[in-house]
C-alpha cells in the first residue's frame, strides 16, 4: 500500500457543553503507517479519536467544528452516511468489549448487520479475521464457547478481529493494552505491526515505549491541542517543543 | 461493603441503635399485620376451606361467602391493565434512555415519575369523572352498537366497569413499568452499545440487539411490579368498575375486584361478613407479596450489573401497597490501570 493521506483533520473543535476539548486540531494520517497519540491524561486524545468515527455523537452534549476529511470526504458532512463510515473506520476500546455470545458469534456480528447471512460466507470471514487478529490458532477447536471465559488478551484480539470482519480501511485503538500484562500486551503490539500493511491505523497510548515500539508518526497533545507531530524516532529523541520534552523525559503527566 | 467513620461526634453512639430499632419496629408491624389478617381470615377459611375461592355466591343474608367473582375481576382487570401498560412503558423506556434528544429525557423522566405520586383516589376521580363519560359516550356506545353481538363487547355500558377498571389501572401502572424498564435499560454496560456502533450498527440494532436482550430479566420484572401494584390497588378501581358481584365475559359489565370488595363492604361488615373480607385480604396479600418477591428478584439481578461501575446509582422499586421507593445501589470499585 503506498502512502498516502488517508485522514485530514482541519480546525478540528470540539465541546463538551461549554468544554472545549478539542482545540483547532490539525493532522494528516497517512495510511500504511501507525499514528499514535500521546499527551497527559485528559488532554482530549480519546476525545479525537472519537471524532473521526463520530462515536461522539452518541453523546448529546457534544458540538464539533471544523472538518475531518476521510478519503477526501468530509465524515460531518450531511450527506455522510455515519452507519458506512463506521464500518470503514473500526475502533478497539480500552476495555476489551467482547459481546455476550460465542466467539464465531462476535466476530460473526458485523458482516451479519450488514447483510451478509450465507453461513459459508460468514464462516470464512470468521476464520480470516482470527487469523488475521492473531487468534485463530488458540479458539479454532472451539468457537462455540462464551467469549467471555477467553482471558483479557484474546479478548482484546476477539475485539480486534470483530472490527477486521467488516473489512474497515481505518482501525483506531485506544489504550488497546492498558488493561494487559506484557506478554498479552507484546502479542498485541506484533499484530499492530503486522496490520499497517493493509490498514491505517491510529492508536491511543499511555506508554512511551510502546508508541516507540509500534508506531511511526507520533502526535502529543496538550489541553486540546496537537502540541507536535512528527516522526516518531524524531519525536522521541529531538523533540522541537519544549512541552514535548517535559512529557517524554517524564517531568509531568 | 459498610465504611467506618471515625468520628468523635456523640450522635454517632446513637444513630445505629435508633435505625436499627426503626428496622425492627418495621418488621414487628408488618407481622402484626398478617397476623391480625390471618386471625381475622380464620372462621371464614374453617368454614368454606377451597370452596371459597371458587364459589360465585356472596350472600350476607344467609352468611355464605365465595370470592370467584373477584378474584377473577382482579386477574383479569390487572392482567389487562399490564397488557396495554406493558408495549406503551416499555416503549417509553426505549425512547426515554435511547432516542429522545438529551434536553427532552430528563424533563420527561420526571413528569413519569411524578404520575407514580399521583394519589389513588385522583385516577379514581380522573376515572369517574372524565374517563367513564366520555367512554360511555364514546369508545362503549360504539362497541356496543358495532360489536355487541361477540361477547366481550356486551352492553349496555353504564361508563363504569371492567373496561373503565383496567384503562385507569393502566394509566396507574404506567409510570411503574416506564421508571423501572428505564432504569434496567440504563445499566446496559455503555460498552457493549458503544461496540455496537462502532461497528456500524443502527440505533434500532443496538435497541434489538444489546438493550433488550440485556434488560429483559429486569424488564419481566418491571411488569411483574406493575401487575403486582394493579392487584393491589384498591381506591381508584372501586370508584370505577361498577362494583358487582358477577363474572361476565364482557369488558362493558360491572365487574368487582378483591380490593374493591374490600372497600366496599368493609365499613358495614361484621362476623362471618367480616372474616370472608380479611380472607379476600390475605388471597391478595399472598398473591402480591408473591409478585413482589420475584419482581424485585428479577429486577436486583439486573441492577447487580452496576456493581462493575462506581458511583451510587439510583434504581425505582416499589413495594407492595406502596409507591414505591428509591434505593441507591452502590457500583463497586473497579481498579482503573491508568
Ligand atoms: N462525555 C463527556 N462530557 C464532558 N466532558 C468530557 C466527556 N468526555 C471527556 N470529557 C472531558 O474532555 C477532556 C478530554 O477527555 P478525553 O477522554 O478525550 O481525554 P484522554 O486524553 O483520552 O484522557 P485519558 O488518557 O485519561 O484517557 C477531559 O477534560 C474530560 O474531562
Ligand atoms: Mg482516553
Amino acid at each position: 500500500m503506498e502512502n498516502s493521506v488517508k485522514i485530514v483533520t482541519e480546525k478540528l473543535n470540539l465541546y463538551y457543553g461549554n468544554f472545549q476539548a478539542l482545540k483547532e486540531v490539525n493532522l494528516e494520517v497517512c495510511s500504511g503507517k501507525v499514528t499514535a497519540l500521546i499527551g497527559p491524561s485528559g488532554c482530549g486524545k480519546s476525545t479525537f479519536l472519537r471524532s473521526l468515527n463520530r462515536l461522539n455523537d452518541l453523546i448529546d452534549s457534544v458540538r464539533v467544528e471544523g472538518e475531518v476529511r476521510i478519503d477526501g470526504e468530509n465524515i460531518y458532512d450531511k450527506s455522510c452516511d455515519v452507519v458506512r463510515l463506521r464500518k470503514k473506520v473500526g475502533m478497539v476500546f480500552q476495555k476489551a468489549n467482547p459481546f455476550p455470545k460465542s466467539i464465531y458469534e462476535n466476530v460473526a456480528y458485523g458482516p451479519r448487520i450488514h447483510g451478509v447471512r450465507d453461513k459459508k460466507v460468514l464462516d470464512r470471514i470468521v476464520e480470516k479475521s482470527l487469523r488475521e487478529a492473531a487468534l485463530w490458532e488458540e479458539v479454532k477447536d472451539n468457537l462455540s464457547r462464551s467469549a467471555l471465559r477467553l482471558s483479557g488478551g484474546q479478548q482484546q484480539r476477539l475485539c480486534i478481529a470483530r472490527v477486521l470482519a467488516v473489512e474497515p480501511e481505518v482501525v483506531l485503538m485506544d489504550e488497546p493494552t492498558s488493561a494487559l500484562d506484557p506478554i498479552a500486551t507484546q502479542k498485541i503490539e506484533d499484530l499492530i505491526r503486522a496490520l499497517k500493511q493493509k490498514f491505517t491505523i491510529v492508536i491511543v497510548t499511555h506508554n512511551m515505549q510502546q508508541a516507540a515500539r509500534v508506531s511511526d508518526i507520533t502526535a502529543f497533545f496538550l489541553n486540546g491541542e496537537i502540541v507536535e507531530v512528527g516522526n516518531t524516532g524524531l519525536l522521541f529523541t529531538q523533540p522541537v517543543d519544549q512541552r514535548t520534552e517535559d512529557y517524554i523525559t517524564g517531568k509531568f503527566g | 461493603m459498610r465504611e467506618k467513620i471515625v468520628t468523635k461526634d456523640p450522635g454517632e453512639g446513637i444513630f445505629p441503635h435508633v435505625t436499627a430499632m426503626a428496622a425492627i419496629l418495621i418488621i414487628l408491624l408488618s407481622g402484626s399485620i398478617f397476623f391480625v389478617v390471618l386471625s381475622g381470615a380464620m372462621p371464614a377459611l374453617k368454614k368454606f376451606k377451597l370452596s371459597f375461592i371458587f364459589s360465585t355466591i356472596w350472600d350476607p343474608v344467609l352468611d355464605i361467602y365465595g370470592a370467584a367473582p373477584a378474584i377473577y375481576g382482579t386477574a383479569v382487570s390487572s392482567f389487562l391493565a399490564l397488557l396495554i401498560a406493558a408495549p406503551l412503558g416499555v416503549g417509553t423506556a426505549i425512547f426515554l434512555t435511547e432516542l429522545a434528544p438529551g434536553w427532552l429525557r430528563k424533563p420527561v423522566s420526571y413528569m413519569v415519575e411524578l404520575l407514580a405520586a399521583v394519589p389513588s383516589v385522583v385516577f379514581g376521580l380522573w376515572g369517574l369523572l372524565v374517563l367513564a363519560p366520555w367512554l360511555r359516550k364514546g369508545v362503549g356506545l360504539f362497541l356496543d352498537e358495532k360489536f355487541g353481538f361477540i361477547p366481550l363487547f356486551r352492553g349496555p355500558f353504564l361508563g363504569v366497569g371492567m373496561l373503565t377498571g383496567t384503562l385507569v389501572l393502566t394509566i396507574m401502572i404506567l409510570p411503574t413499568v416506564t421508571a423501572i424498564s428505564r432504569e434496567v435499560m440504563l445499566t446496559v454496560p455503555l460498552d457493549q452499545r458503544e461496540g455496537m456502533f462502532a461497528l456500524g450498527a443502527t440505533r434500532w440494532e443496538v435497541i434489538r440487539k444489546v438493550i433488550l436482550p440485556g434488560s429483559k430479566v429486569g424488564i419481566v420484572g418491571a411488569l411483574l411490579l406493575g401487575l403486582g401494584r394493579a392487584m393491589g390497588e384498591a381506591m381508584a378501581v372501586t370508584m370505577v368498575i361498577g362494583n358487582t358481584f358477577i363474572i361476565s365475559p364482557s369488558l362493558l359489565s360491572p365487574a368487582q375486584t378483591l380490593s374493591s370488595l374490600i372497600v366496599s363492604e368493609f365499613p358495614e361488615a361484621y362476623g362471618m361478613q367480616l372474616s370472608a373480607l380479611m380472607l379476600l385480604g390475605l388471597i391478595l396479600f399472598a398473591i402480591t407479596l408473591a409478585i413482589n418477591i420475584i419482581a424485585l428478584i428479577m429486577v436486583n439481578r439486573s441492577a447487580a450489573r452496576l456493581k462493575a461501575g462506581k458511583e451510587l446509582v439510583p434504581v425505582q422499586i416499589s413495594m407492595p401497597y406502596g409507591e414505591g421507593a428509591l434505593v441507591l445501589v452502590k457500583k463497586k470499585n473497579l481498579s482503573k490501570m491508568e
